[in-house]
């Protein structure tokens, strides 16, 4: 029997370990404080010295050399479009890719060499994508500093993002799945085509637009392929030109970003531009955070349609 | 499809050319699947061509510079002054303003993001995580220039109110908001090792009588140790490839100097400076990017050959 005094010794020494405990869930709590107040206040800066620059002429108005008159026209104008050419390339190819290695690929060498590839450009820094296509899309293969060479160069940077979660999508597809249609004489194709795709649309459509909102963002690869800071015009509006080549003009039109936009205005020395900064960078936020928005949304909701 | 009709199968001939019929047919939609195979392979292969266009790109115009430049003095000078007419070329002035900087957010990433992954993992209900760390992980969603932009005219403000000396552009301040952005790579992917680990060794530790704290930091975080590390490494790939952070809020001052206080040109921001001038192509001033990217690739490059061999070698398999 333990005495009386041990008994008090050993509750002091629950009572100090309980207390580390107690320490230790303020501190985790803390921790995650200063991420989000840092958010918080990184919105709130934002709101304040942006949201009494955001009006419809904001939004309708090229750069300027007046800050109050200055706009984000051309730079809205040229993020949509880049991601036009974003989406086009990445989108096919990601998600073949995916079907290729998760459905087709046998394991043999080309298969590894293929999976080390993607997990290694995951971890490549985006200059480097923009070193790339300055290298080859823009001297070697003649592109320019253009909608196209800018585009291309974001594709590869999201590719690996929508392969991995094309694949994860594919993954998580019961085996049965595949089994039933292979016994009822489906080609291989016509299992991925008609009943694989068609059920991992939702983590696909996840990857691509966490992958594009990830895109629309990226500012030092865009800069690094030297793309104009200031460009106080439109490219030619997509397929309008007289076909057959005028249709692509817009492809080889120069161009400016939202992010190349708000670089611009912040690293000029007057405050007004800072404001216009702000309120560009308000926009920006909120066009990627409604992407990623969405695409916890879609998951959650498509997902819960799913039964196995 | 069309050569297989009801007549073509029950008319006349014979069994033999049914037979024959759907040979034919399955020639041919093997033809198909095979095509159909390559070119999936082919979109499977873009990512490889890619690697393979990095390299070429980086050496092809690097290879070039180091015929100007001696890979020696690149390597050994203690001055950058590419675009003088007495032109220096020493990396390590590039060098010490990456290592700084990611120095300074890593002393904010790994401590904040470990502790946060530990409390998410072993210390918050299940409601308090599943709405904390989606909130958490949006630090990571917004753009890097928006953070260049917070560091510049939010965070350097509030620092000289601290530190009146403080120059406007400044590493201290872009290495903290750096970190800060980092947080999530961290604990995310530390918080998935640590929730890995099998539950039948919390509730050993939890039955000799462990209280929350001893189970996270002598079973969880041990045990978890290889995914942690490379969560770490992940930060630290992550704060040296950084670029707009530092390009807006940093200066872009070449200075061979460990000094967060001062201003600072990282390898990264060398690259904005020179593609935001516009230098001749193929001049030595437009072949330097390159030569500066090579390093930044070598740089990640051993820090995610470190990760796998951590993962490898620290493994623990239950």
């Amino acid at each position: 029997m333990p005495s009386q005094h041990d008994t008090a010794a050993i509750r002091a020494l629950i009572r100090k370990h309980k207390r580390w405990d107690l320490i230790f869930g303020l501190l985790g709590l803390l921790s995650l404080g200063v991420g989000i107040l840092t958010l918080a206040a990184l919105f709130i800066d934002m709101a304040i010295s942006g949201i009494p620059r955001l009006s419809a002429e904001f939004f309708t108005s090229f750069p300027s050399r007046r800050a109050a008159q200055a706009g984000i026209l051309s730079a809205w104008v040229g993020s949509v479009l880049v991601m036009m050419v974003t989406a086009l390339v990445a989108v096919p190819l990601g998600i073949a890719g995916a079907i290729y290695l998760e459905e087709y690929a046998r394991k043999h060498w080309i298969t590894d060499l293929i999976e080390i590839n993607i997990t290694n450009l995951a971890g490549v820094p985006s200059i480097i994508y923009g070193l790339l296509a300055l290298g080859l899309f823009v001297y070697t293969f003649g592109l320019g500093q253009s909608i196209l060479t800018a585009g291309l160069t974001l594709a590869l940077l999201i590719l690996p993002i929508v392969i991995t979660t094309t694949r994860e999508a594919l993954r998580s597809i019961p085996q049965y799945i595949r089994e039933g249609a292979y016994a009822c004489g489906a080609s291989r194709w016509q299992v991925v085509s008609q009943h694989l795709v068609p059920y991992s649309m939702p983590g696909i459509l996840t990857g691509v637009i966490i992958g594009l909102s990830r895109a629309i963002g990226e500012t030092a690869p865009i800069i690094t392929i030297g793309a104009l800071t200031f460009i106080a015009f439109l490219p030619p509006a997509p397929f309008t030109g007289t076909p057959p080549a005028g249709l692509f003009d817009w492809l080889m039109s120069p161009f400016t970003v939202m992010p190349i936009q708000i670089f611009n205005w912040t690293s000029r020395p007057d405050p007004s531009f800072h404001q216009n900064a702000a309120a560009a960078s308000f926009v920006l936020v909120f066009m990627t955070l409604s992407m990623n928005g969405l695409a916890i949304w879609l998951r959650y909701r498509l997902r819960k349609n799913i039964k196995w | 499809m069309a050569s297989v009709t009801p007549q073509s199968l029950q008319g006349g001939s014979s069994a033999a050319a049914n037979l024959a019929a759907y040979a034919q047919l399955k020639a041919r939609r093997k033809r198909r699947e095979r095509a159909i195979e390559v070119g999936l392979l082919l979109a499977a292969c873009v990512s490889v061509l890619t690697t393979l266009g990095i390299v070429y790109v980086l050496l092809r115009e690097s290879l070039s510079f180091f015929s100007h430049v001696s890979i020696w003095s690149f390597l050994t000078d203690s001055q950058w002054t590419p675009l003088f007419a007495d032109a220096h070329f020493g990396i390590w002035v590039l060098m010490s303003g990456t290592i700084t900087s990611s120095a300074v957010a890593l002393l904010i990433a790994i401590p904040l993001g470990t502790i946060i992954a530990v409390y998410l993992s072993e210390f918050a209900g299940f409601r308090a995580r599943e709405t904390l760390k989606p909130l958490l992980e949006l630090l990571s969603g917004v753009p890097t220039i928006i953070y260049g932009y917070f560091a510049l005219l939010f965070v350097t403000p509030l620092l000289q109110k601290i530190y009146p000396d403080l120059p406007g552009f400044n590493v201290l301040s872009a290495g903290i908001v750096m970190g800060i952005m980092i947080i999530p790579y961290v604990s995310s992917l530390s918080e998935d090792a640590m929730r890995a680990v099998p539950m039948s060794l919390r509730e050993g530790s939890y039955a000799m009588g462990a209280t929350r704290f001893q189970t996270a930091s002598k079973v969880v975080v041990p045990a978890a140790f290889s995914g942690i590390a490379s969560a770490y490494i992940l930060g630290i790939s992550r704060a040296v490839g950084e670029t707009m952070i530092l390009a807006v809020a940093a200066g872009m001052q070449p200075t061979l100097s460990f000094n967060p206080l001062e201003p600072a040109a990282t390898i990264t921001s060398y690259i904005v400076q020179v593609a935001l001038g516009d230098l001749p192509h193929g001049s030595v001033g437009y072949q330097t990017i390159f030569a500066a990217g090579l390093s930044l690739m070598v740089l990640t490059l051993s820090f995610n050959l470190a990760g796998h061999w951590l993962r490898r070698r620290f493994r623990e398999a239950y």
